[in-house]
């Protein structure tokens, strides 16, 4: 162990003399560069043309609302999935059937925040069926169904301030949980002074049961916390399957100026829920109905349009005496990540302030609980003492310690912010035995098949905050990094930097076999259920029903049907059903009509999108299609001619007759 | 994974035929016109049936099948109109007659593996170089492909 830190850090943080100085209350050895040599890593990472990569990523666009998707080694990048922000490049959120997914209580919200993609499980294994992803600012969790890349389904979470602890799923996908990040007073729009947060706010956690068939999402039932901030959560596995565990800061119930209001207390708490108990006691009536108003939208069939159920009630368990389902494990000090081993039976907190990593042990929790070991009580939730949860405490682990992942041998992986570093440790003697640098200021980090009961282990993605100079600059901003590291030996060991999209903070990854064997290639024209769907090309055609016009159209190589229309006014509101015939895989077919104020439209082999247009000027509207499907691509166009508001051109379509 | 070696074995054949062409402008080209089955690697069978699952003969009834004809005329709409008409060229050739030029092995055959028939097979090979558009496999199975068969004799026997 060297003593040379402090300059360790300064080479780090060039011109940052604040955090340097941070650093020189960082004890332990310095972190390597572990680079391997570049051939080596070259080689590690080289997947040749043509051929697959092993694993499939997939990162939380963050600030981007969307989800992208990775190979893995190689670092290429395959789709983003377009979640909870509009994206014109597919017209998801602009096109009729997608547009309903982007509704909230709130209105239609164009934008928003994910975080943490949870892949489905089946006993305690990823089973790559969905993805769940969390939305942070307009509280809500996603679905996508991993046989088409797509989001199918996005629920509201009400009573919920910052949905960050989100989106974890339990063991066998019964549950996913959300969480309130900002505590709100929890009835409806209640109008009250921000100073009466101690009494009026309150947290709100979510258990979002999960249908094993179908992953659709019904909200289960919440339970009313006191007014914290609950940060992070993750499911049990194993001896633990039947509890979700829960981060909290800001016990100190500020409201203001949080950075020094909620840094006094020494320790917050970890949240232990036994779901399974909850859920029982909900069942058996202890649950209160409440009023609130929140979307669940979703799709009713293979295809057509989104529809929005908008429910009006919520189900809320508040902790009773002696009702037992619900503990505070205090530990160190704001804590971020809280993560559990494979086995289940350690549990890791990353206390952004503390300067260990402590790790509680389940079996130990379970003893206290049995043994009343508690020091006291929150609001009916008893708290239990620190010493008789904790397993060890892993020392210098670096300055800012976040969050945790496992190798299923016996060796934890913890990303660290300030200093910047993965710090690899022992779950045996809860030592360091290994630290690697980041580039630069990491998030979360991930392991490949990780965060499950048999993680595959062979690689470690970091996923950094900042970027500097890693790449080619391309202005103030760069895009944010993630680093691929090799955890197959005893060192570990840096094969690749890229950036991505957005801000990554968590991914999770899976053997790309897992969900390769369930794509599918095309939508089946036969299992075509949109309401407007061209299911015969002889039926192309134009309706009008007052200033509605319907153009169901169809799209081939390499020609619309029909392809000359007139008869449409101003004022109208057109309706561009447009299906694509095709049933090759990946022939694209798009739309785009001059002057429409809205995005082009890309439409799968077998699909059917709707593009609404609303034309304001008379004249003659050129459309075309914005996927090059063919040689003859560029004779893909059409014409629609818009006539006065009271001319009395009539509808009339036609193609093919020059 | 196997159509991405398909594509590579297109790829490749594509790349050979091209430097073929590119050498041999003259004699490649005669060799078009009388195609060379040791050349092409086809079989008599494929030469005159086609490439694809169809291996063997097919018997048909000279009583046709209404049912089949019916499902065959519901593909045809949903699957294929949008690119041919039964009389007169569109984006594919027309298909009225075709029972009568070509066996109902190759019409299967073209309609189950397109791809393969226009990359290798002389038939294939001089209408793609007429319609310029690749015809793609619609997702039909065998007994759609028999089905469209029947539509097509159908129609040819009211011709
Ligand atoms: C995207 C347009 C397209 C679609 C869809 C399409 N075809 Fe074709 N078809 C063609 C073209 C073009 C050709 C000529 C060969 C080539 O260039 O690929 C052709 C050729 C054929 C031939 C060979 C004709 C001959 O003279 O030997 C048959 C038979 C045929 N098509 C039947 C069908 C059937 C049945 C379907 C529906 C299942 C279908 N096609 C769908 C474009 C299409
Ligand atoms: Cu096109």
């Amino acid at each position: 162990m060297k003593k040379d830190k402090t300059q360790k850090l300064r080479s780090l943080f060039v011109g940052i003399g604040l955090i340097a100085a941070a650093g020189l209350i960082l004890a332990g050895c310095p972190s390597q560069q572990g680079m391997m040599d570049t051939r080596d890593a070259a080689q590690k990472v080289y997947v040749a043309p043509g051929e697959h990569d092993e694993y499939y990523g997939f990162f939380s666009g963050g600030y981007s609302g969307q989800l992208s998707v990775w190979g893995l080694p190689s670092g290429r990048f395959l789709k983003v999935i377009p979640v909870f922000s509009q994206d014109p490049e597919t017209g998801y959120g602009y096109s009729e059937e997608t547009k309903p997914l982007l509704q909230t209580s709130y209105g239609f919200i164009p934008w928003d925040d994910s975080h943490h993609p949870h892949i489905s499980q089946t006993n305690g294994d990823a089973d790559g069926r969905w993805i769940y992803i969390n939305a942070n600012n307009t509280p809500r969790i996603a679905r996508i169904d991993l046989q088409t890349f797509e989001t199918k389904e996005i629920l509201e979470l009400p009573n919920t301030g910052g949905n960050h602890a989100s989106s974890f799923v339990t063991s066998n996908s019964e549950y996913v949980i959300g969480a309130t990040r900002f505590s709100i007073p929890y009835e409806m729009d209640l109008d009250v002074p921000i100073d009466s947060y101690s009494e009026e706010f309150r947290g709100a956690l979510s258990f979002i049961e999960l249908d094993p068939e179908t992953g659709m999402m019904n909200m289960g039932f919440q339970i009313i916390v006191p007014p914290y901030n609950y940060d992070l959560g993750r499911a049990g596995k194993g001896v633990s399957e039947d509890w979700v565990f829960f981060t909290t800061y800001n016990t100190e119930e500020a409201h203001t100026m949080l950075e020094v209001n909620a840094s006094r207390n020494d320790k917050d708490y970890i949240a232990a829920v036994n779901w399974r108990r909850a859920a029982e006691l909900v069942r058996n009536g202890h649950g209160e109905t409440m009023s609130a108003e929140y979307y669940h939208n979703y799709y009713e069939g293979n295809q057509g349009f989104a529809i929005n159920d908008v429910k009006d009630q919520v189900t809320v368990l508040t902790p009773e005496d002696g009702q037992e389902f619900i503990y505070f494990l205090p530990t160190p000090k704001s804590p971020h990540g809280v993560d559990i081993d494979p086995t289940g039976e350690y549990i890791a907190a990353g206390g952004k302030l503390a300067t260990v990593i402590p790790v509680h042990s389940f079996s130990r929790m379970i003893e206290a609980i049995e043994n009343r070991d508690f020091e006291g009580n929150v609001e009916n939730i008893p708290i239990l003492s620190y010493d008789a949860t904790i397993a060890g405490e892993v020392e210098n682990p670096g300055l800012g310690p976040l969050h945790t992942e496992f190798d299923g041998r016996g060796y934890a992986y913890t990303s660290v912010y300030i200093s910047s570093e993965i710090v690899k440790w022992s779950l045996e003697t809860f030592e360091v035995v290994d630290r690697i640098d980041a580039y630069y200021s990491i998030g979360h980090l991930m392991i490949t098949g990780g965060d499950t009961k048999n993680p595959d282990a062979r690689y470690l993605v970091g996923l950094t905050k900042t970027a500097k100079d890693r790449y080619l600059p391309t202005g103030p901003k760069q895009n944010h990094p993630a680093q691929l590291y090799d955890i197959s030996g005893d060192r570990m060991e840096l094969l690749l930097d890229f950036p991505t999209i957005g801000e990554p903070h968590y991914a999770q990854a899976i053997r790309a076999d897992k969900i390769t064997q369930n794509v599918k290639q095309i939508y089946e024209m036969e299992e075509n259920d949109h309401p407007h769907a061209l299911l015969r090309i002889a039926d192309n055609r134009v309706e009008r029903d007052g200033d509605v016009v319907r153009i169901y159209m169809g799209s081939t190589r390499s020609h619309f049907r029909p392809d000359n229309i007139e008869g449409i006014r101003v004022g109208d509101t057109v309706y561009i059903h447009l299906t694509n015939l095709e049933q090759e895989w990946d022939v694209v077919h798009g739309i785009a009509v001059k002057g429409a104020q809205n995005s082009e439209i890309l439409v799968a082999p077998g699909q059917t999108k709707t593009l609404k247009w609303e034309p304001t000027r008379t004249g003659i509207y050129p459309f075309y299609c914005t996927a090059f499907c063919s040689a003859l691509h560029q004779e893909m166009q059409g014409y629609i001619r818009v006539s006065a508001a009271d001319s009395d051109v009539s509808l009339a379509w036609r193609t093919g007759t020059n | 994974m196997t159509s991405i070696k398909n594509l590579l074995t297109t790829f490749i054949f594509l790349v050979l035929a091209f430097s073929l062409t590119a050498c041999g402008g003259e004699e490649r080209a005669d060799r078009a016109s009388q195609p060379d089955t040791q050349e092409e690697g086809l079989t008599e069978f494929e030469l005159e049936h086609g490439i694809g699952p169809i291996t063997e003969r097919i018997t048909l009834d000279d009583e046709l099948d209404p049912e089949k004809i019916e499902k065959g005329r519901n593909i045809y709409e949903m699957k294929c109109e949008m690119c041919h008409n039964m009389q007169g060229r569109m984006v594919g050739p027309p298909l009225a007659g075709v029972t009568e030029t070509r066996t109902p092995e190759f019409i299967m055959n073209f309609i189950l593996n397109p791809r393969e028939n226009i990359d290798r097979h002389p038939i294939g090979q001089a209408l793609l170089r007429e319609y310029l558009t690749q015809m793609p496999y619609q997702n039909v199975s065998e007994e759609d492909a028999r089905a469209l068969v029947e539509f097509m004799r159908d129609y040819d026997a009211n011709l």
